[in-house]
């Protein structure tokens, strides 16, 4: 074994060891002076001239680093740390170090593990220590040494003796069944269990456990969505819904309302009246790994939007990263593979400023680190993938503490003809990609159970770190593959996500059967058992159904991209079964209609209290949002006249409702609390995390996220240009409501979800989308819909999409939940997260050069320009989405038709925080009137024209209520607000310290 | 119409940078072509028939160990030669961002190669390097920038860029400039300054963000020029005059220099 330690050659800058004495600083840690090294640990017959030759021409950078080989002296005074990842933890430099030290000496079987040394002057051993654990380390995935590490071996492990294991099941009671999907990790419930059981009674014999946990994976709530697709019985107040008329929705005689498949029943059941309704350019909805639309003649559209919660909760970095691998996989996956074209990514987490070591609870990380790091893994997975991350947004709220929520979205183009495919018997089960290994299992299990304080230590075999580097070459083999000469190599492909082979095997195989030998995995390790092959969900692999005759040509593009490539089995079996064998020796026999419909459906439970009526002890939870103004929030809903409107919903104008992000006292002043709203967490520039990402890659950005003159302004929406030279884009974005639908402030999920939909349709909107040619997706991150109260709030949300789908006539093509997000405290105190529904939404742009971004033109010939204020005409025809879908239609058209200078959404902080981000972005003064600034009312765009009559006198009669309400020039400073009883002028400065201050990590 | 001069675009593992490059080639009137390294060296003759040269960015092989740094190992121990050959014949080469990385440390650059470079196999030692970002993160920006008079062939006439069209775009963390004063000096003497930033985002000495050698043929430089290939790339091209939309922007004059140089060689 030789040890090189490479650090930067002293006189000259080093970065990252100012950076960590920075970050140290801010944990409380006074490091005099850090050194950083890297270390290389590599094992291999190499002789001293050939580690000399390693070293030098290698590892380190002549002009800029030195490299010392073995261990280094450690100063005086100096506390010396190292960082090493724990056995079985992915290493990626590990595997290009071997490679490329082989490659430079001509030496095989070399191995080679990273780590870090720090060397930190005046730190005390136990500092040093603590730096660690709340810098530098996670013990979920990294060895700390209290010095440098020179192991004479790595380690490694036997191949384990085989033998089949069976676990008895036939004869286990109610609680023995309990006990068995407690311990071994099934998560399944008591009926599931049943079902197991009658099974092999049936069959005669115990399951093995690779039987066993294959069935565990593909019921999981994350692979088969139980709960969305359960039939439901709802109590409670309608609070505004109209059930008649709902596919799958019966009234029960007590009051109640049955509901079959609520999924299908709501969100699904809106995009398929669309597209019989003659909504033709939705292509594939609810069925691949991503929905698809058509983007123009030739091309397809397809997006998916997934989350990384629980592994993100534990490894922020990792879980992030990993996050946006398997959903760009999914877009692999998708048809016969579509090339990812953007990520998204949006974080919601605890206040940075909430907690500090003594109010933490106890299985967290802190909520500053939380961000940062899962900001990094986004970035360093999409960076390295040649993705770019074009959009997103972060939004704060305490109850996120224990169960951050972390979505990763990705959008990717394909050929129309290449949308669809299915794996024909005979065709071979092929492998690609990245080695199997025990990372990652449990993963699917993992994710749809609840999170406690122990769950680190339980759960750190599900957490992993990606490779990018191996997914790139997958997917440019896989690229190759699909549009080589002759056709695709291959029938269809699937990622291996959740569940690993056990998921993509099953899913591939549900028509035809399987039969597939574990041993032919090709591993990172020994000592895997049969069954941990069959679920790890290990990183970076896809499966493909391959005809045999196609093998060797696929082989050739795998060996020329280095991408390995196992043929794992067969599929179609005689009777539709999935076979599983271990070096010849049947180790699982189940029938794919067992596997994909035997799972017992479940009747739920939801119970609605009404809006306004959160039952007690929600507000004991900690909310970091102020308590005033709460109550005198709207519900949304009037009292009155609820019969006279066809939906029951009050007039938008009565929506409006007070930000919830602050506290607006009475005698706060405007400009104090525009400031303070520019600089709370969830309003305040993300700038420091959109530089990180390389948002540019591919060329096609054309809108970028950050718009305006200084590159700093907050774009409402990303447009991309999927096919080059095309004058057509993309715009991608989203709509998020928490604070709406929040039942603990008297919230309505239903409500929030129009908000969200209608957000959306805004963002996409404002830089130029048609609204006639938007598609959306749904994400609901609930806490435990065990609990009725909870699954109401659930119900209410997918109704909510479902209108607000039939209104915009934007059909959900895809869609994905997470449905157990609380987290509960050594005390045993459950903190739920807020209900949370992500709308993604793309929308085709037919002409990119009538693109508006939303930072003040200020008209330079005119000299000044008008501001006007589009919103719903409260005395429209129609039913209350459709009268804010008309909305965003004028505003398009306006737009289309050149009279729009800049366009921005007015969602939080109302309408006076949107000019305000206009003013911040350009540099261009205005000064509007306003009567409720900061109330956050629906449906409302901020609009430049240079002719404001004339573009109020069309939006009007395109069915929008517009009114001039200012003038933007560069001659004016800043922003100045006239309320009823105010005039506030506030400063550009003053503005820009706040927004661009406040998280300006 | 004949055919453009070839571009032979070198790719490996974890190049993403590719396709935007081979775009900015073909809109300047060159036919790019993308060839694996392991391909190129077992078939080093390739290089022969390169009437233009492009290493692209992105993260080979990750960027493990650091940017650029494997790839550059193996084309300083495989392909050294043929390169220089080629840069000998007089074929422009560039490398962007990953691709300024490889050529610094595979001894393309600054040069000189050597006596005309042709017949020289064996690679210079490096004498500037592209470190960490001062601030020790990732930065995707535009940037105001300025390009000096120089030898370099790709950014001729590109002196005169003010205002909006003097700008470009970087995303890169490790794109800081580093050099001894003396090889400072020596780029700056030699007229091998191709581009420097205004604004100065990732601490680079004296601000360099490109360099040719004192050919001007070879060109590596931190910033995209192929993601300014069309105003619409600009970062506020909605407030610009549209009537600059059909116009050519700066980055592709950048490769219309290169294949018109290209095609007055072969000729």
């Amino acid at each position: 074994m030789r040890r090189f330690e490479v650090r930067v050659r002293p006189g000259l800058a080093d970065p990252r060891a100012e950076s960590l004495a920075r970050e140290a600083r801010a944990v409380g840690v006074a490091v005099e002076r850090a050194r950083v090294a890297r270390v290389y640990l590599i094992h291999g017959a190499l002789t001293d001239a050939d580690a000399d030759r390693v070293g030098a021409s290698l590892l380190a950078n002549p002009v800029l680093e030195d490299v010392t080989t073995g261990a280094g002296p450690i100063d005086e005074g100096s506390a010396c740390l190292e960082v090493h990842p724990l056995p079985g933890v992915m290493d990626p430099p590990a595997q290009t170090v071997a490679a490329a030290v082989e490659e430079l000496t001509g030496v095989p079987g070399v191995r080679a593990s990273t780590g870090w040394r720090y060397d930190l002057a005046g730190v005390s051993p136990a500092d040093a220590r603590r730096l660690a654990r709340r810098l530098l380390a996670n013990p979920v995935i990294h060895a700390v040494h209290d010095g440098p590490h020179c192991p004479d071996e790595f380690p490694h492990a036997e191949p384990k003796p085989f033998r089949v294991t069976r676990v008895p099941v036939r004869d286990l009671d109610d609680e023995g069944l309990a006990r068995l999907s407690r311990e071994a990790h099934l998560f399944l419930s008591l009926d599931e269990m049943r079902a197991i059981r009658e099974h092999f009674r049936d069959r005669g014999r115990e399951p093995t456990d690779a039987e066993l946990e294959t069935l565990a994976q593909t019921w999981s709530e994350h692979c088969v969505h139980k709960t969305l697709k359960a039939d439901i019985v709802y109590r409670g107040p309608a609070d505004g819904i109209d059930w008649s008329g709902r596919p799958g929705h019966t009234a029960l005689p007590d009051g109640s309302v049955r509901i079959e498949n609520l999924l299908r029943s709501t969100v699904a059941a809106a995009t398929h009246r669309l597209i019989e309704d003659g909504l033709d350019w939705a292509l594939s909805v609810f069925v691949d790994n991503a929905g698809v639309i058509a983007f123009d003649d030739d091309l397809a559209v397809c997006v998916k939007v997934e989350t990384h919660n629980h592994p993100s909760a534990i490894e922020p970095y990792g879980g992030a990263a990993t996050g946006v691998g398997g959903c760009i996989r999914d877009i692999i996956g998708t048809g016969l593979a579509a090339k990812p074209i953007a990520n998204t990514d949006v974080f919601c987490v605890a206040h940075p400023d909430s907690f500090d070591d003594d109010t933490l609870p106890a299985g967290c990380l802190a909520p500053r680190r939380i961000l940062t790091q899962v900001v990094a893994g986004v970035r360093d997975y999409g960076n390295r993938m040649g993705v770019p991350t074009v959009s997103g947004g972060v939004f704060f709220d305490d109850r996120y503490v224990g169960n951050p929520l972390v979505f990763c979205g990705c959008v990717g183009v394909l050929p129309r003809d290449r949308i669809a495919g299915e794996a024909r018997a005979g065709d071979l089960i092929v492998a690609l990609g990245g080695r199997t290994g025990r990372d990652g299992i449990h993963g699917a299990t993992f994710s749809s159970a609840e999170l406690t304080d122990t769950h680190a230590d339980e759960f750190a075999h599900a957490v992993q770190i990606g490779n990018p580097i191996e997914e790139k070459k997958l997917l440019d083999a896989i690229l190759r593959a699909r549009d080589a000469a002759g056709g695709p190599l291959y029938s269809a492909i699937t990622d291996c996500g959740a569940g690993g082979f056990s998921s993509a095997v099953g899913e591939m195989g549900e028509a035809l059967g399987a039969e597939v030998h574990l041993d032919r995995a090709p591993l990172k390790y020994n000592g895997l058992t049969y069954s941990e092959v069959w679920i790890s969900e290990a990183q970076e692999r896809m499966v493909l159904a391959v005809p045999p005759d196609r093998l060797d040509a696929l082989r050739a593009i795998c060996d020329e991209e280095h991408v390995e490539l196992a043929v794992l089995g067969t599929f179609g079996t005689p009777d539709r079964e999935l076979i599983l064998r271990f070096h010849g020796e049947e180790v699982g026999r189940l029938g794919m209609a067992f596997l994909h419909d035997g799972l017992p459906r479940r009747t739920r439970d939801a119970v609605w209290p009404g809006a306004g009526h959160a039952p007690d002890g929600r507000d004991a939870r900690p909310t970091g949002l102020s308590d005033d103004g709460r109550d005198a929030r709207p519900t949304g809903l009037s009292d009155d006249g609820r019969d006279a409107r066809p939906t029951g919903l009050s007039d938008d104008g009565r929506d409006a409702r007070p930000t919830g992000l602050i506290q607006t006292g009475r005698d706060a002043s405007v400009a104090g609390t525009l400031l303070a709203l520019l600089a709370h967490p969830t309003i305040a520039s993300k700038r420091w995390i959109v530089r990180q990402y390389d948002h540019e890659v591919q060329g096609a950005t054309i809108v970028k996220p950050l718009v305006g003159p200084g590159g700093d302004g907050p774009g409402d929406a990303t447009v991309i240009r999927p096919a080059p030279g095309s004058t057509r884009g993309l715009a991608i974005s989203q709509g998020l409501d928490v604070s709406g639908g929040d039942p603990a402030a008297g919230g309505d999920p239903y409500l929030m979800a129009l908000s969200a939909v209608d957000e959306c349709v805004r963002n996409l909107v404002c830089v130029g989308a048609d609204p006639s040619r938007i598609a959306i997706l749904d994400n609901f991150c609930w806490p435990s819909c065990e609990k009725p109260e909870n699954l109401a709030a659930l119900v209410r949300a997918a109704e909510g999409c479902h209108d607000a789908a039939i209104a915009y006539r934007t059909p959900f093509i895809s869609g994905k939940d997470s449905l157990n997000n609380q987290f509960t405290t050594e005390a045993g105190e459950t903190i739920e997260i807020p209900p949370t529904l992500l709308i993604t939404g793309v929308g085709i742009v037919p002409d990119i050069d009538r693109c508006v971004t939303m930072d003040l033109k200020g008209a330079p010939v005119a000299g000044e320009s008008a501001l006007l204020l589009a919103t719903v005409d409260d005395d429209g025809e129609g039913s209350m989405p459709q009268r804010r879908a008309r909305v965003a239609a004028a505003v398009h058209a306006a737009i289309r038709d050149g009279l729009i200078l800049s366009a921005h959404d007015a969602s939080e902080g109302g309408a006076g925080v949107a000019v305000a981000e206009m003013v911040l972005a350009s540099g261009v003064g205005a000064e509007v009137s306003l009567d409720d600034p900061f109330a956050e009312r629906p449906a409302t765009y901020i609009l430049e024209a240079a002719d404001g009559p004339a573009t109020a006198g069309a939006l009007r009669r395109a069915g929008a209520s517009a009114r001039v309400v200012g003038r933007a020039s560069a001659g004016l400073n800043g922003l100045t607000l006239i309320t009823p009883g105010e005039r506030a002028e506030v400063a550009l400065e003053a503005m820009r310290r706040a927004f661009f201050g406040a998280l300006d990590w | 119409m004949p055919a453009g001069p070839l571009a032979l675009i070198i790719r490996t593992a974890g190049t993403n940078c590719d396709a935007e490059l081979a775009r900015a080639f073909e809109a300047a009137g060159a036919r790019p072509s993308l060839v694996h390294i392991d391909r190129l060296i077992a078939e080093p003759a390739r290089l022969d028939d390169a009437d233009l040269i492009g290493f692209p960015g992105g993260f080979s092989y990750g960027d493990d160990i650091a940017s650029g740094r494997v790839l550059a190992m193996k084309v300083r121990e495989r392909l050294f030669g043929p390169l220089a050959a080629a840069v000998a014949r007089g074929v422009p080469v560039i490398g962007v961002c990953n691709g300024f990385q490889v050529l610094t440390q595979a001894g393309l650059l600054p040069g000189p190669i050597g006596a005309a470079g042709a017949g020289r196999t064996e690679a210079p030692t490096p004498t500037v390097a592209l470190a960490e970002n001062i601030g020790a993160r990732f930065i995707d920006a535009w940037l105001r920038v300025e390009y000096p008079p120089s030898a370099c062939v790709w950014t001729r006439g590109l002196e005169d860029l003010d205002g909006a069209s003097a700008v470009l775009p970087i995303a890169h963390g490790e794109g800081r400039f580093v050099a001894d004063a003396g090889a400072l000096d020596a780029l700056d003497e030699g007229g091998q300054v191709a581009v420097r930033y205004v604004e100065n985002a990732n601490g680079s000495a004296r601000a360099i963000a490109g360099i040719c050698d004192p050919t001007g043929l070879v060109l590596g430089l931190m910033p995209h020029p192929e993601r300014f290939a069309d105003w619409r790339q600009h970062p506020s091209w909605t407030r610009l005059d549209r009537s600059c939309l059909a116009g050519p922007a700066p980055g592709l004059r950048f490769f219309r220099n290169a294949v018109e140089h290209a095609a007055a060689v072969r000729v």
